[in-house]
């Protein structure tokens, strides 16, 4: 699964340098995903679920100690060939500060997402997934699958693919390793949204358009790539930011279009407008846990792979591209937080709301400044955490005749009087979303317009009113949930909020406290993202 | 000197021209004489296959076949490359080239004890 | 020019003779300043986690830790006393909060003249306050849940005075409000009552946008948003940039202190708990605009334009509150209608500059002992009545509530500026100050608060003479009845403050003591002789008083409310502030949605008002893009491709 290039010059080839330490923790991860694909063929139905969780807990634990004791000192490009002056390496992995960084950031998002995603209530596989991810809906094989006991235990494998993917998009250093990250990070996503156990057809008509309109954007990502290397001949981020440093006269057409066609294929997967429209339907239909992995994770992949583009590859040029962006972002943030007014389902509102942090984080990815990477990062965990957080909650609040998720806002009507602990969890996590001071979300947002204000010129003042204004239509929103959780008669239809395992309490506890504890002291986590806000280029 | 996108422009033209022209020729000067044959779709000039039951769709067993062909052709085609260059590519080209396959084994592992390769399952 | 001095770095800063702008570190008993908003917060952090069994102990330990709050705030103003003007002001340095990049921001909480007097005051009336709720939600099965919110509220409010930046000001901020929302709505119960929460926060949140633009203007005007930083950097920014600081800093006042435009949601408020409208919505919280306003003075001072929009929008809320406050039956609207007229002249005060600044100060302190002491009279009234508010339906109470009826009383002399009573040294002082000045302001602005308090005068005496004297107007089924002691002993305390605060205060110098940090306090000259000034108000005000007897006492009142003039039936709707709002926020959005809308909204958005529902509008039209269709979404994305691509072209 590692990229290694073998470059032909004339007639010798050249093997690439690799660093294993740099790689380990990737190839932990996708070793392990491996070994889980064994084992959902080849052990006992019985005790697959706990192989396959404590292979996943295992393998994401090994990744983080290996990236934090191993290729934490191992910094430098990676799977690496000379260039053509044989004066540097061209690495198609680059190991540096934010690769690090962000890679953390997923393995510990995805440890959570696991614990949440885990929960059995009592049954013999995870309850989010259906029995039997081929079968018709209704279908008598989907009944007979039911009765027999069957899970999807590949939910577990895919997700460590997924993360694989992740990883190794973050540190994609050129344009085809960052295509491979992208393709094995969504494919894996693609299956996992249709796996949902309840509301199947919503599940798979949502897994068939993520589908469709992902594999739609990673064409445009394909063709950015090509347009990029026909500008300076080389997929390598380092060497395109040499060709625009260096003006190309005659290819210069090619440069704009090629930026922001690569932007086009990033700006799908982090969900910004135009090209949201999947967001909905799609966190909407996949299983819950599985929408709060991606939502934090994907995210989190998707800003930092456009980190790594934007700042390494196109920043030179950033003069002739970056007011699309601007734009792009603004829309975003108004789109997103207008929307999120009228919805009725929570699942769909937090898609909008994760749409309107998205063009949050653009902002602040548009100072083109190190305060500005620094901003993202903190902004991409401290979401992550809220996010993962908020869908775990939103994943046991079931409807008591049915035991499917109470996902109809008018259903959380009351709710927090009869489930005061999460009710007020969730209240809290809302509070995050809108940014209220003392929570994480307030200091992500003032990190992120701080440095579109303080770096970002005129454009990113006018982005930081943009996002102020939004984030006081979102506080609407998010309010009128604790309105509805705490001054509304509860509905008829009763629902209660399921009492997991002690791991998914763990995991959602966990989240809601650091999402409180970065809100008052996040000065550990700030330090460390501006120490490893550098790239190496 | 003209704006370098002037070409990219006149392409875009052509091709949509290309299509309107042609679709719409035919929807003005074709003949319009339907039979029930003309009125079927379109499968590589086959007589279509009764539907299967639930409406319209194919069973799952055919997609299953199609991409196990796929993965399995995806593999030999990484092995041409590698078999016309493997005495220079030395032994690391070998070890990655093993672990390719063994990669794939895993997947054809999963597919045949999931019973993926049970025509009448 | 500004360095915080640690003990060890104080040598240096005192050897280079630079004196004037040193904040010193706080030692002894200022450095434990941070108990002050730590002890009400872990009472509302025990409170409200510590779930039922917190139930038996839980009100009584909010009450100690909100006196020891105040014990401590003793201690600080003893130490304090004994310093210099110079070295009063002491920094307690918490931790470092956000490092962000080069936006390096410590928090930390500021010990000087100013804040003390806040805190002094929040924790004082705040504690009383506390004992106070102990006999009235005594029945209330959630009394517990009250008393952790009361003590966050304390806490906030004690951090919102005592934060040493703009930012730490901004969470107290919140937190107040936050805690005011939970408070209000805390029946909520009554759909009417959490209506009221959501109508506070909206109006909150319009005004809190204010001072977070205002925020980030000085970031980025300033690079820091501490106090010390912003005063020091005024003097090299640009007049547009000031003035447009004090302008959003004025709108975030106006949101919290409940002024003329934002004014429309403290009459709402008063759905919350009586001891709430005391403590909150009208001795301390609704007069954080008016503590912005005077921390923020060197901007101010900086931008005549912005300053003179203070005054006049205090000089407009004074009156309209007053105006409001003569319609109104229910007592406790009638009081916050007094409360908001009240604090427009703190407003103005505030905006008049260092000539005013110290009075509005004295004033919002005086102010909050009085008005306190009403609301908890009003709340005894209630108490007694079986919660009824309407006046026309009391009467003659001073037979049955002798303790409250001379605690209201005194309060009702204060507020009417009866020499010697508080009111009177505080707010014939901000007349005076408003005298002061040249061209057509001081005669404006003079006259405007002379007249205001004239129908202070009547509306209050209304409310006193319709609630204690004249004849029984009472239900059939009601026996009132004097409250318990421990509402009446809190009360009794108030109206003591009441009769003498200002006095006291006076002698002892408030003024100076103030001074260092409002910037000294320069004798005006008014354009009319103080003296003819005092009198003549004085004479407004008695004729006021005799208006009100002669119609409300002398004369029965009728039992439901007469149809009245136009301007009597426009006050009663609050000189149609709502009708106001919804015809230039919420009908053109409501028509947006009904042309557009025909999906359910029944319930889950009926909330959403005002401006709301105009998002709302652009939302429902939004919507009708996300149709499910993946051919549309894919669509769209090529739309927003080729857009991209296009623009590009015709750029380049």
């Amino acid at each position: 699964m590692t990229t290694v290039s073998t470059v032909v010059m004339a007639d010798t080839f050249t093997s690439a340098s690799i660093s294993y330490s740099a790689l380990m923790p990737m190839l932990i991860v996708f070793v392990v995903a491996l070994a889980e694909v064994l084992v959902a063929g080849f052990a006992t139905r019985e005790s697959r679920h706990a192989l396959q969780v404590g292979l996943s807990l295992i393998g994401l634990l090994g990744a983080l100690a290996a990236l934090l004791l191993g290729a934490r000192f191992h910094q430098g490009v990676t799977a690496s060939v000379a260039d053509a002056a044989g004066s540097r390496q061209l690495g198609a992995v680059v190991v540096d500060g934010p690769t690090i960084f962000l890679q953390a950031g997923v393995l510990v998002l995805a440890l959570l997402a696991v614990l949440i995603m885990s929960e059995r209530l009592g049954g013999i596989g995870a309850d989010a997934f259906t029995p039997m991810g081929a079968a018709n809906p209704g279908s008598v094989q989907e009944r007979a699958a039911q009765r027999a006991g069957l899970t999807t235990s590949e939910a577990f494998p895919l997700m460590m693919l997924a993360v694989g993917g992740m990883m190794l998009f973050v540190a994609a250093g050129d344009l085809l390793t960052l295509f491979v990250g992208l393709e094995v990070l969504s494919l894996p996503l693609y299956i996992l949204t249709g796996l949902a156990r309840r509301r199947r057809l919503l599940s798979q008509e949502a897994a068939l358009k993520y589908f469709l309109l992902g594999a739609f954007s990673s064409a445009f990502l394909l063709f950015g790539a090509a347009l990029l290397y026909g500008y300076a001949g080389s997929v390598y981020l380092s060497e395109i930011a040499s060709a625009i440093s260096a003006g190309q006269p005659d290819r210069e057409v090619l440069l704009v279009p090629g930026v922001l066609l690569v932007l086009v294929g990033l700006l799908f997967k982090v969900g910004a407008v135009p090209f949201h429209s999947w967001t909905p339907d799609v966190y909407q239909g996949a299983p819950t846990p599985v929408t709060g992995f991606m939502a934090a994770c994907t995210k989190l992949a998707a800003f930092g792979a456009m980190l790594r583009v934007v700042y390494v590859g196109a920043a030179g040029d950033r003069w002739n591209w970056s007011v699309v962006v601007v734009v792009i972002a603004a829309l975003t943030m108004i789109v997103g937080a207008v929307m999120s007014v009228t919805q009725t389902d929570v699942k769909r509102l937090l898609a909008y709301s994760s749409i309107a942090h998205a063009g949050f984080i653009l902002t602040g990815v548009l100072a083109f400044d190190v305060t500005g990477v620094s901003a993202v990062m903190f902004y991409l965990v401290t979401y992550g955490l809220t996010t993962i957080a908020a869908f775990g909650i939103v994943y046991l609040v079931r409807d008591v005749q049915s035991g499917s998720e109470a996902t109809h806002l008018s259903q959380w009507a009351g709710l927090g009087r009869k489930h005061p602990v999460a009710a007020a969890t969730f209240a809290f996590l809302m509070l995050a979303f809108a940014g209220i001071p003392l929570t994480s979300g307030f200091v992500a947002k003032l990190g992120a317009f701080g440095a579109a204000v303080g770096h970002g010129g005129a454009s990113g003042a006018v982005l930081a009113v943009i996002g102020v204004l939004s984030s006081a239509i979102t506080v609407f929103v998010y309010v009128r949930i604790i309105v509805m959780m705490y001054f509304t008669e509860p509905a008829e239809n009763a629902v209660e909020v399921v009492s997991p395992s002690i791991l998914a309490k763990v995991a959602i506890g966990f989240c809601a406290v650091l999402t409180l504890a970065l809100g008052i002291a996040p000065k550990l986590l700030l330090d460390w993202a501006a120490n490893a806000s550098l790239f190496l280029s | 000197m003209t704006n370098p996108y002037v070409p990219i422009i006149i392409m875009v033209a052509l091709g949509a021209a290309f299509a309107l022209i042609s679709v719409g020729t035919s929807l003005i000067v074709g003949p319009k004489r339907y039979n029930r044959a003309k009125m079927e779709a379109y499968e590589c000039g086959i007589q279509p296959t009764p539907h299967a039951s639930g409406g319209g769709k194919v069973p799952i067993k055919y997609y299953l076949t199609a991409m196990l062909f796929i993965i399995f052709d995806i593999e030999s085609v990484f092995l041409y490359p590698f078999a016309v260059a493997f005495d220079r590519l030395g032994l690391f080209a070998l070890v990655e080239m093993v672990l390719f396959i063994v990669t794939v084994f895993v997947a054809y592992a999963y597919v045949w004890r999931r019973g993926g390769l049970d025509w009448d399952y | 020019m500004i360095q915080l001095l640690t003990p060890a770095a104080l040598t240096a800063g005192l050897a280079s003779g630079d004196t004037d702008q040193i904040l010193h570190a706080a030692e002894g008993i200022s450095a434990y300043g941070w108990l002050l908003v730590a002890l009400p917060m872990l009472g509302a952090a025990v409170l409200l986690l510590g779930g039922r069994r917190t139930n038996s102990w839980g009100p009584l330990f909010a009450v100690a830790m909100s006196s020891g709050a105040f014990v401590v705030a003793l201690g600080i103003l003893v130490q304090m006393l004994g310093y210099d003007d110079a070295s009063r002001r002491r920094m307690v340095h918490l931790f470092s909060w956000v490092p962000a990049g080069q936006f390096q921001l410590d928090a930390g909480l500021q010990l000087d003249q100013l804040s003390l007097s806040f805190v002094l005051l929040v924790t004082f009336v705040g504690s009383l306050i506390h004992v106070y709720s102990l006999g009235y939600m005594e029945h209330d099965p959630d009394k517990r849940r009250f008393f952790g919110y009361l003590n966050l509220f304390v806490a906030a409010m004690l951090l919102l005075v005592l934060a040493d930046s703009y930012l730490l000001l901004y969470v107290g901020w919140e937190g107040v409000g936050l805690a005011s929302y939970l408070l209000i709505g805390f029946w909520n119960h009554n759909p009417a009552y959490a209506t009221a929460a959501n109508k506070a926060f909206v109006a909150n949140r319009v005004g809190d946008f204010g001072l977070g633009l205002a925020i980030m203007l000085m970031f980025a005007t300033f690079g820091r948003v501490d106090f010390a930083g912003v005063a020091g950097g005024v003097s090299g920014a640009s007049q547009g940039v000031l003035t447009a600081m004090g302008l959003f800093l004025l709108l975030g006042a106006c949101g919290k202190s409940a002024q003329f435009p934002l004014q429309s949601w403290l009459g709402d408020a008063m759905a919350g708990p009586t001891p709430v409208s005391a403590l909150i919505h009208a001795a301390t919280m609704v007069t954080a605009g008016v503590y912005l306003v005077v921390r923020s003075h060197w901007i101010f001072e900086a931008a005549p334009t912005a300053q003179l929009a203070v005054v006049i929008v205090g000089a407009i809320t004074l009156l309209f509150g007053a105006i409001v406050g003569c319609a109104k039956d229910d007592i406790k609207k009638a009081l916050a209608a007094s409360t908001m007229s009240q604090i427009g002249y703190m407003m103005l005060a505030a905006g008049l500059g260092p000539v005013g600044a110290v009075f509005a100060i004295f004033h919002l302190l005086t102010h909050g002992f009085f008005k306190a002491g009403m609301f908890l009279g009003a709340g005894s009234v209630m108490h007694g009545m079986d919660d009824q508010v309407d006046m026309r339906g009391f009467g003659a109470l001073n037979t049955a509530m002798k303790t409250t009826w001379v605690t209201f009383g005194l309060g009702w002399l204060a507020i009417l500026g009866i020499p010697p009573f508080s009111g009177f040294w505080s707010k014939d002082k901000i007349i005076e100050a408003a005298f002061v000045g040249e061209g057509w302001r001081p005669w404006v602005f003079g006259f405007v608060t002379m007249i205001g308090a004239g129908i202070t005068a009547f509306y209050m005496s209304r409310l006193f003479f319709m609630t204690f004297h004249g004849r029984k107007r009472w239900p059939k089924k009601a026996h009132p009845h004097e409250s318990p002691s421990l509402m009446t002993v809190p009360m009794i305390i108030l109206s003591v403050g009441s009769g003498l605060l200002g006095m006291a205060l006076t002698w002892l110098g408030f003024a100076g003591w103030l001074a260092p940090v409002v910037g000294e306090h320069e004798e005006g000259h008014p354009v009319l002789a103080p003296l003819t000034i005092t009198l003549l108000t004085l004479a407004i005000v008695l004729f006021g008083v005799w208006l009100a007897w002669s119609r409300y006492a002398a004369r029965s009142v009728p039992r439901t409310a007469p149809e009245g003039s136009l301007l009597t039936r426009a006050a009663r709707q609050d000189l149609y502030q709502d009708a106001v709002n919804e015809g230039a926020f919420m009908r053109p959005g409501i028509h947006v949605m009904r042309a557009l809308v025909f999906t359910d909204n029944q319930g889950v958005d009926g909330a959403a008002r005002g401006l709301a529902a105009l998002i709302g509008g652009a939302s429902s039209r939004l919507r009708r893009i996300q149709n499910g269709y993946a051919r549309s979404y894919a669509m769209t994305m090529l739309i927003g491709v080729v857009a991209i691509l296009g623009a590009v072209w015709v750029m380049q």
